[in-house]
Parts: C-alpha cells; sequence; structure tokens
C-alpha cells in the first residue's frame, strides 16, 4: 500500500513586506528604474552637501559685524543685523509695536471663521471686513487719537508686501465679481465693457501697470491734487487682480446649472436677488480654491513694486546688500526673501487643496 | 363683432423689464463716456501746465545712448523708433527661448511626477512645489546678483572644453558663420523636408488602402540626414565656427550672452517650467487608465499606445492652460526691467520715458505690443486647440 507523503510547505513569499520589497517594488523594479535611481542619488549628491554645508554647518550665525563672518558658508549675522528692516522698512523702530498689534488683531480677528463650529460666520466676518481696515489703516497710518503720524514712505519690509497683498485682494474681490456678472449680463453694452476691461488688463504685465499707475495717475487727476505713492501701486494692483478674480468668478457662474437660474426666476426673485441669494453663494463656493490660487499670484506679484520704488521686503533685501558695509551678502539676502515668500505662497497653496478636498462634495470619480 | 384679443398696448414703464435693460445701459456708457472724458480733460490741462506736447514726433529723435545688446545694427544716433525695435527683439527672443526651454523642462519634470520610480517622483515634485513658490523677480535677481554677478571675470572663467566660457560678463561661445556651402545646404533641407512630406503622404495613402505600415520615421530621418550630408560633402561646410578667444581683459570673437539674458531666460525657465510640469501632471492624469486598457487589448504595444490613444487625449487637456502659461512667459519677460536688460519695459518704458517725458505715447506703445504678443498667441493656440478638439459625433 502506497502511502500519500505531502510535498514540504512552499516558503513563504519574502520580499513583499518591509522596507526592502518596498525598495524593490518602487526603486529597482527593472534596469531603467534602477538607473534612474541611482541618478537621482547623485543629483541628490551634487546639491545637497554643498547647500547644507552652506546653510547650517559652515555657516556663521553669532555676530554683530561682517568682521565676525569667517567661517566658509552663509554670513547669517547680516540677516540678523537687518531683520529689522526686512520686515517693517524704515518704520520708525519705537512705534513698530503698532505693526505687530495690527497683525496680531488680524489673526485673532480671523481666527473664529477657521474653527467650523463657530456660528453665524457670515455676520462675524462681514462685520470684521468693515471694522479690520479701518482699525488697522489707524493703526499704521497713525495721526489720531494721539497716535504718531508715520507716512506711507516709511512703510517697508514684509509689513509693506502683506498690506499691499492683502488690501489688493481686498479691493480686486468685489470689483472682480462685478465684473464677471457683468461679462455674463444679457445686456450687451455692459458685456462689451466688462469684456474690454477685463481682457485688456489681463493681456499686459503687471509692470507696465506699475508704471502707468505711477507716471500717469497724477496727469489723469484734476492739477493740484497729489497722490500717495502706495496708493498709485495699489490702484493699479486692484485694477490688474480684478481682472484675473473675474476671470476666476466666471469659472464658477459658469459652472452653475441653468435650472438653478431658472428656479430662482420661478420663485419670482428678480436679478439681484436671484445673483445675491442663490447664484453667487455657490458659484463662490466652487471657486474659493481657484481664488485661493490668485491670492498667492498676487503675493507674489507684490514684489514687482520694486519697479517703482517702494521698499517691500525684496527691495529691503536688495538695498540691503547693496549697503558697501555688507558688501557680498546678496545670496544669503536673496535666500532669505525667498524663504519668506516660500513660507507664505506654499502654506497657502495647501490651504488650497485642503479647501478643495474638504468642498469637493460627491464629484469624485 | 370682432374680439379684440391681444396684447394691451404697451406703455413705457419702469417694470418692463427691457426699458430697464435699455436705461441701465444708457446710463452705463454716459458714465464711461464721462468718466473717460474727464481724465482725458485733466490730462489735457496737466500737460499744457507742464508744457509737454503730446505726439508721436519723439519717435524720430535721436537716442543718444548706448544699449548693452541689440539683434540689428545700432548706434547711439539712432532713433526712438529704433530703440523701440530693439526692446521688442530683444522681448520676442526671451520669450522664445524661454517657451521653448521651459517646454522641454516642463515635461520631463511633468512626466517624472508620474513616474513609478519613488525618488524621482519625490525629486520632481520638490522642485515642482520649490520653485513655483518663489515670486519669479526674486528667482531673476537671486539668477543675476547672487549667481552671475558674483563669477570671476574673463582671465578666470569657468572653461568648458575651451569652447564656452562662464563668467562675468556672461556666456561666451563659438559663433556659427555662414560659409561657401550654406545656400546650397539650406535649399537641400528644404528638398529633404519636401521630400520627407511626399513620402509621408505616399506611405499613409499605402496604409488606409492596404494596412501595410511604413517606416516612416526612420525613412524620413534617413532623407533629412543624407540629402543635406551630401550636400555638404559637395559644396563645403555650411558653417563655420569662430571661436571666442581671450585678449586683454575680456574676450573677443564668438558670440556672447550678457549676464542679463542668462540670468532672466533661466530664472523664467525655471518659473515656469514647474507650472507646466504640473499641467503636463494633470493633463496625463486626465486620461483614464481604461484608455491603455483597450489600446492593449487590441493589441497596441506600449509605444503605439502612448503615441496614438494617451498623448492625443492628454494634449486635449494640456494645451489651453500651457498656451496661458507661455502668456504669462512673455508678460513675466518684462521683469527684465529689475536687472537691466535691455527688452520693451526696461528700455522704452524705463529709459526712453525717463529721456523723453512722454508718458502717455511710450507706456501706450508698450501696453499695445504686450496686447498684440497675447492675442497673437491666444489666436494660433486657439486655432491649434480647435483642430485637435475632441469631434463629437
Amino acid at each position: 500500500m502506497t502511502t500519500h507523503t505531502f510535498k514540504p510547505d512552499m516558503p513563504p513569499p519574502n520580499k513583499v513586506f518591509g522596507p526592502m520589497a518596498w525598495m524593490r517594488a518602487n526603486l529597482f523594479s527593472s534596469w531603467l528604474n534602477t538607473l534612474l535611481t541611482l541618478f537621482a542619488f547623485y543629483l541628490i549628491y551634487l546639491v545637497v552637501p554643498p547647500i547644507l554645508h552652506w546653510a547650517i554647518l559652515d555657516a556663521n550665525w553669532v555676530g554683530t559685524t561682517r568682521a565676525d563672518c569667517t567661517k566658509e558658508g552663509a554670513c547669517w549675522v547680516f540677516i540678523q543685523q537687518r531683520f529689522g528692516q526686512f520686515m517693517y522698512g524704515y518704520y520708525p523702530g519705537d512705534l513698530r509695536w503698532r505693526v505687530d498689534l495690527t497683525v496680531w488683531l488680524a489673526i485673532v480677528g480671523v481666527a473664529p471663521l477657521f474653527i467650523s463650529r463657530f456660528q453665524r460666520k457670515a455676520i462675524y466676518g462681514l462685520s470684521f471686513l468693515v471694522l479690520y481696515p479701518i482699525i488697522a489703516y489707524f493703526l499704521l497710518h497713525g495721526g489720531i487719537f494721539g497716535l504718531t503720524n508715520v507716512p506711507t514712505n516709511r512703510w517697508g519690509g514684509l509689513m509693506l508686501t502683506l498690506v499691499i497683498a492683502t488690501v489688493g485682494i481686498a479691493g480686486a474681490l468685489p470689483l472682480g465679481i462685478v465684473l464677471a456678472l457683468g461679462r455674463r449680463s444679457n445686456m450687451p453694452a455692459i458685456r462689451v465693457i466688462c469684456v474690454t476691461f477685463i481682457e485688456f488688463w489681463r493681456g499686459v504685465p503687471l509692470i507696465t501697470v506699475l508704471f502707468m499707475s505711477s507716471v500717469m495717475l497724477p496727469l489723469f487727476l484734476p492739477e493740484g491734487m497729489g497722490i500717495d505713492k502706495l496708493l498709485r501701486a495699489l490702484i493699479g494692483v486692484i485694477l490688474f487682480q480684478s481682472a484675473y478674480v473675474a476671470e476666476v468668478v466666471r469659472g464658477g457662474l459658469q459652472a452653475i446649472p441653468k435650472g438653478q437660474y431658472e428656479a430662482a426666476a420661478a420663485m419670482g426673485l428678480g436679478y439681484w436677488r436671484s445673483t445675491g441669494l442663490v447664484i453667487l453663494p455657490q458659484a463662490l463656493k466652487l471657486v474659493i480654491p481657484g481664488l485661493v490660487n490668485t491670492v498667492i499670484a498676487l503675493f507674489k506679484d507684490t514684489s514687482l513694486v520694486i519697479i517703482i520704488g517702494l521698499f517691500d521686503l525684496l527691495n529691503s533685501v536688495k538695498q540691503a546688500a547693496a549697503d558697501p558695509k555688507w558688501l557680498g551678502m546678496a545670496t544669503e539676502g536673496y535666500v532669505f526673501a525667498a524663504l519668506v515668500f516660500w513660507i507664505f505662497c506654499f502654506g497657502m497653496s495647501r490651504y488650497s487643496v485642503h479647501l478643495e478636498r474638504k468642498l469637493d462634495t460627491g464629484h469624485k470619480r | 363683432m370682432q374680439n379684440q384679443i391681444g396684447a394691451p398696448k404697451q406703455k413705457l414703464s419702469f417694470s418692463d423689464p427691457k426699458v430697464r435693460a435699455w436705461l441701465f445701459q444708457i446710463i452705463t456708457i454716459v458714465a464711461v463716456i464721462s468718466l473717460g472724458w474727464y481724465l482725458f480733460d485733466n490730462t489735457q490741462t496737466n500737460l499744457q501746465h507742464r508744457g509737454i506736447t503730446s505726439g508721436f514726433d519723439f519717435l524720430e529723435r535721436s537716442a543718444g545712448f548706448g544699449i548693452a545688446q541689440h539683434l540689428i545694427d545700432y548706434t547711439e544716433s539712432d532713433s526712438y523708433a529704433r530703440v523701440f525695435v530693439i526692446g521688442l527683439l530683444n522681448t520676442l527672443l526671451v520669450t522664445v527661448i524661454g517657451v521653448v526651454l521651459a517646454t522641454l523642462l516642463g515635461f520631463i519634470i511633468g512626466v517624472a511626477r508620474l513616474s513609478p520610480n519613488w525618488m524621482i517622483n519625490k525629486l520632481a515634485t520638490v522642485y515642482v512645489e520649490v520653485f513655483r513658490n518663489i515670486p519669479p523677480l526674486l528667482q531673476i535677481l537671486f539668477w543675476y546678483f547672487a549667481v552671475f554677478l558674483t563669477m570671476p571675470g574673463p582671465r578666470n572663467s569657468h572653461n568648458f572644453g575651451d569652447t564656452f566660457f562662464v563668467s562675468s560678463r556672461g556666456l561666451n561661445m563659438p559663433a556659427a558663420l555662414a560659409a561657401d556651402g550654406f545656400w546650397p545646404f539650406m535649399v537641400s533641407m528644404v528638398v529633404a523636408i519636401v521630400a520627407i512630406v511626399l513620402m509621408a503622404r505616399w506611405a499613409n495613402k499605402r496604409f488606409e488602402a492596404t494596412g501595410v505600415p511604413f517606416h516612416k520615421f526612420w525613412v524620413g530621418l534617413a532623407l533629412l540626414v543624407v540629402i543635406p550630408a551630401l550636400c555638404a560633402l559637395i559644396f563645403g561646410a555650411p558653417l563655420r565656427w569662430e571661436m571666442p578667444r581671450l585678449q586683454g581683459f575680456n574676450f573677443v570673437d564668438g558670440w556672447v550672452l550678457i549676464p542679463e539674458l542668462l540670468a532672466l531666460t533661466l530664472a523664467l525657465t525655471v518659473y515656469t517650467a514647474a507650472f507646466i510640469a504640473e499641467i503636463v501632471r494633470s493633463g496625463i492624469m486626465s486620461v483614464s487608465h481604461g484608455q491603455t486598457e483597450a489600446a492593449r487589448s487590441l493589441g497596441l504595444r506600449p509605444g503605439p499606445t502612448l503615441r496614438k490613444v494617451i498623448i492625443p487625449q492628454a494634449l486635449r487637456v494640456i494645451i489651453p492652460p500651457l498656451t496661458s502659461q507661455y502668456l504669462n512667459l512673455a508678460k513675466n519677460s518684462s521683469l527684465a526691467a529689475g536687472i537691466g536688460y535691455p527688452e520693451m519695459v526696461s528700455l522704452f518704458a524705463g529709459t526712453v520715458l525717463n529721456q523723453t517725458g512722454q508718458a502717455i505715447e511710450v507706456i501706450a506703445i508698450t501696453m499695445s505690443v504686450y496686447l498684440a504678443i497675447s492675442i497673437s498667441i491666444s489666436l494660433l493656440m486657439n486655432w491649434y486647440n480647435k483642430r485637435i478638439a475632441l469631434i463629437e459625433r
């Protein structure tokens, strides 16, 4: 009688889990992939160690003058010494608490809007939007309640960058919404005016707009009416940015199904009420990520005011790097400015991605 | 007796939407025109008081300043009109170089972001996230002030095989000059291209009729190489190279790319490529995986699947945003004003405006040039977009 002998068990499949298996699947799955991986490591080897040495290992961290920078790497002493100028420009040193206070007010004021359990967001947000600019203006500019007047030509640094970006978007948003509505209007005259306006600003670079607002705006106004340099730049930025906001909002308006318009009309709502109560709330919700992208673009564009001689963050760095006492510090300065801009822009773009996921309800494929 | 049925006679009333629309439009037009008139009137008075005469006569006057880079001949006694042309050509030069390089780099990075290789994928992501979140002007200033201006002088320049030299004066490279065989070579190139077109037509026709494929690519490549090569053998080399030489403190002969141009094109390329990479990635991702599977199940190999199924569909998604990136690049070339590269804005709206004081004319000309560039690029791309658009039946 033959006895059945079982074959020995198959060995467990190895290298399906664990770091080795992961590496085999993701880095060395074929000879081409292996080559690419090695190439990537070579690139990293080329780029990372020099940067690490320059920025951290061989960098100079303590000191007060250029002479203290004795090591090979970056001289961060320069940034420490000029930090005040980079943040506040020529804002008087003993009044800088006012700038800090303005920023803290904004942070504290905006925070409730990000708490999802907070009720009456609309009312709170609107009143904040109305009140905050007034308070911020008097805090920064002074000249009332015994606050010393600080003229706008003393403003500068990151503070000026933020002022231009926030005022720019706050002005461009309402104007852009109106333009987008005008572009979708049934009235030919309104449509033509809005299309011309939008396409004109979208067709020219911001630099020429800033040139125009700084050179031509004084010519446009009645004689003797001086206009502040910062205000000129702001007007240029707002007009320019409103065209981009308008295009983003138009995208949202087009995405609203026709049934919504018809339903609103059937309820007896007129144009303004159907737009304000039915269409815009839905359209704006759709385009929030797009609007955040516009804000990022605007934030990067604020650096262009260097061309008309305003001392924003970038221009402060440029000026400081040209100082004979700190010659050869251009790299450190620009790297610092790039880092600041990057943190803001990257933060906003992450937020936009987060919003997109949160607001994306039911359209997932 | 006849029943009078019909609409009651319309009276002009404010509650009629049509009347309201007319009224509203008339009010808007009047407001816009009067605002325009108000600005125009103010400008007229201001100009009179400042003693500025408007008009385009200044374009005829002699400019009297030197320009670092001009693609056409220029001397200081030439007119402002010629300065304008030089600025325009320099803008177009940066735009064209930038578009070509940014497209190449952008496509590579975009494909790398989809790579199954984890390292390549992450590297591409880091590239995109770093460079698209730093203002282009800052990148230009960085390349210019922190990289190119801190390079060693011409005597200690970085030497690449005695042909390319990178120094604080820019990139010196060999100049290509037309030699004896230049025109015959050009003619032979045209002949080769015509031959390729004819060959492709014939091959397509045969493929439609019989289904027998033809090695269009290889035969075409052979035509493109063999005909001009034969021509060069008969008539002599089409180009001769003029090497840059160090003489005294600077290079002579050869071509030089000034550091402003290098910094500008490099920064714009790196910046725009980050955006193009994202566009390419989303375009390729928009083609659903079912398309690949369907193509494979029809028996197409990976190569033809990519060329005939994936890319044509991805391009439809890629082209429109790509167009606006090209437009952005053209507009961003105006950031050269920050480092003084002589293009439209820094040369014309900067130097010429300061010298002549003709603010309105100069700005109007500058803006219309950019509008013209924008409109022509978008017309071109719209035409292309229409050609490749999905024809729904």
